[in-house]
């Protein structure tokens, strides 16, 4: 991986994010879901970072649990040099405005009863950012336009706005306490694809100008390879590749991520190795032994059976973790 | 005779006269593969689903035109008639697997439930296993004695898949059927209907918001917007050079894998609401080739090529550079 020169913005080392399951009337735990299992990256201010990975693999839980908004089992979360991972009450809150999170669901993440001017004011009154009401108007009309809003839109309500109209509000709200890195958990996934393009375009304009990194987590690999400097692919709690983006998606060296490379349906014929997967995603409880990626992969041998291969550098910046990959 | 023809159908909702489907005409031949693509909103569903007559009426009202299915109008049909016509010469496949099937009852009774309807004389133990067989399914028998829940979302889509096809359908309606699933089962999931298709000769009409998918399945799309088709023709040229300028702003939104763009190309403004429908093309505020007559005059489909139709005036015709 190619350390960032200069300390990087967050730190993830070995994080464990453990579920309990559990059964009958006690809740005696019947197993764990071990979402995430173990994973370690670095992310450099002002850098996108793409996450891939389908349902269950632990994408959403990783991005949480780095804001500290999920209880972690092991490891340590790292953010401008210092060890947040334990950070508890007035000290964690303070370290919250330097890391915000933007949802999928707008609807969904959007207090229905707050006029839009009170939802992107309401961070700013939390970190007492704006004291006086007539300081937090301006600082809201100014978001809502950063975000391509109107400034006549604070008094409407999120119901009265279209989808991609929701997740401006949203972006809005984040970026309303100046934050250094904004998770973004498939904020395009929900909107229609002539929209999901001004929200990128968005995103990436407001890089540009405040300089925020992005941990952007989603499934549409195309979407990802666009916005992002580097991805990550994960799989049943683990990162299996990691590199630039570009050679990522394409020379992908992990069998999984060339599984999900080549079933991207693309317009103007099919890649040339396509590679299909048989079989479902394994139940996160009953995890394969060895590589977990093994039965469904369609060059698994005898040691992928027993031996679990780790993440490992296998060129300049390009990390995978497959026992096959020279 | 093609097996589905949709001639000039228009469909409003009570109250509004708002037209959701308006002039829209598309026809499927025996065998054939169809991909109807638009963003949410534009009617797809609702053309899709009014082919078997599954939007109640009221609220609907289909205003004029005529759905004919292996030549018989199903807009006029009486209830008996329409019952045949429902989950059997047409059969549907919706987005959300889970919701469609029904959750305490097992798996290989539910099938028999259509096989007794539709093809008593096949209404056999053996014929679910078969059918079960048929969609990809691993010990057909185990599965089908199962509840839908213990199901992957992937197996319970090949469930759906599986009972769809035990009316022995002419015409299979499949509305948005990978959305819901993730990218390689999905891959999956298109191989399969792909492949029943060819092995069947039954006709699919596939309704989904992803040119690739529609590429990847169908010959032949035919793009909807606010209601209306904007564009119909062979899926290669098409997606190589697209007619019509929602068309070509919809392959331009949607980055590509592997390609560099460096920003990409959003069409601007939003899908118009029903009750606010733009006078003239509906397209016309959103349009970067708008001209002035665009937005008095409702522009008619004219051709731009060989079996290539678009619903603009100013549209790329193929042998254009």
């Amino acid at each position: 991986m190619n350390p960032p020169l200069a300390q990087p913005l967050l730190e993830v080392r070995d994080l464990k994010v453990h579920f309990k399951v559990g059964q009958g009337a006690l809740r005696r735990a019947k197993g764990w879901v071990r979402a995430v299992d173990g994973v370690s990256f670095s992310l450099a201010a002002g850098e996108t970072l793409g996450l891939v990975g389908e349902s269950g693999s632990g994408k959403s839980t990783l991005g949480r649990a780095v804001l500290r908004l999920l209880a972690t089992n092991a490891g340590q979360i790292r953010f401008e040099g210092e060890d947040i991972t334990h950070l508890e009450g007035d000290r964690l809150r303070e370290k919250r405005r330097r890391f915000q999170i933007v949802f999928q669901d707008p609807i969904g993440s959007l207090n229905p009863s707050l006029t839009v001017g009170e939802i992107v004011a309401e961070p700013l009154r939390i970190h007492h950012l704006a004291p006086d009401r007539e300081q937090r108007r301006n600082r809201v009309e100014d978001l809502l336009k950063a975000v391509g809003l109107g400034a006549g839109d604070a008094a409407r309500y999120p119901h009265e706005f279209s989808g991609g109209q929701r997740q401006r509000i949203g972006i809005a709200r984040a970026l309303a306490v100046e934050p250094r890195l904004i998770v973004c958990d498939e904020p395009v996934s929900a909107l229609d694809v002539s929209i999901q393009a001004q929200i990128v375009n968005l995103l990436k304009s407001l890089q540009a100008q405040f300089g925020i990194a992005y941990l952007f987590i989603a499934h549409d690999l195309a979407v990802v390879e666009h916005i992002s400097q580097r991805i990550m692919v994960m799989y049943l709690g683990k990162i299996v590749e990691c590199a630039e983006a570009r050679s990522l998606c394409r020379q992908p060296r992990h069998p999984y991520t060339k599984a999900l490379i080549s079933a991207v349906p693309r317009i103007g014929g099919e890649s040339a190795d396509r590679v299909v997967l048989s079989g479902d995603v394994p139940s996160p409880l009953e995890l394969p032994a060895g590589c977990r990626f093994h039965p469904r992969c369609p060059f698994a041998e005898a040691r992928c059976r027993v031996e679990e291969p780790p993440l490992r550098e296998i060129s300049p910046g390009h990390t995978a973790a497959c026992w096959l990959v020279e | 005779m093609p097996l589905l023809e949709i001639d000039n159908l228009s469909i409003c909702f009570h109250p509004s006269a708002t037209r959701v489907v308006e002039g829209f005409s598309l026809r499927v031949a025996a065998g054939e593969a169809v991909a109807l693509v638009g963003e949410s909103g534009c009617g797809k569903s609702v053309t899709a689903l009014s082919i078997a007559r599954l939007v109640p009426s009221p609220p609907a009202v289909y205003v004029s035109g005529e759905i004919r299915v292996a030549g018989r109008d199903t807009l006029k049909m009486p209830p008996a008639q329409l019952r045949q016509i429902r989950g059997g010469t047409v059969s549907y496949i919706f987005q959300e697997p889970s919701a469609a099937l029904n959750p305490v009852m097992r798996i290989g009774n539910q099938i028999r439930e259509l096989l007794r309807l539709h093809q008593p004389q096949w209404d056999t133990p053996a014929e679910v296993i078969r059918l079960l067989e048929s969609v990809g399914i691993p010990a057909p028998a185990t599965r089908a004695r199962q509840y839908a829940h213990e199901l992957s979302g992937g197996m319970q889509q090949r469930v759906m898949i599986a009972m769809a096809l035990a009316s022995r359908p002419k015409l299979l309606v499949a509305d948005e059927p990978t959305t819901a699933l993730d990218a390689t089962i999905q891959a999956q999931i298109l191989d399969l209907l792909d492949d029943l298709r060819k092995r069947l000769g039954m006709s699919l009409l596939l309704i989904t918001h992803n040119l690739g998918i529609a590429g990847r399945i169908a010959p032949r799309i035919a793009v909807m917007y606010a209601g209306q088709m904007v564009e119909e023709g062979p899926s290669e040229r098409l997606l190589a050079r697209p007619a019509h300028p929602y068309s070509q702003g919809l392959l331009e939104s949607a980055p590509r894998l592997g390609r560099d763009t460096p920003s990409l190309k959003a069409i601007p403004g939003q899908v118009p609401r029903g009750d606010d429908m733009p006078v003239g093309c509906r397209f016309h505020p959103r349009c970067a080739q708008a001209q002035p007559d665009c937005a008095q005059t409702a522009p008619a489909l004219i051709s731009v090529g060989d079996r290539w139709l678009a619903r603009c005036p100013y549209a790329r015709r193929a042998n254009e550079s």
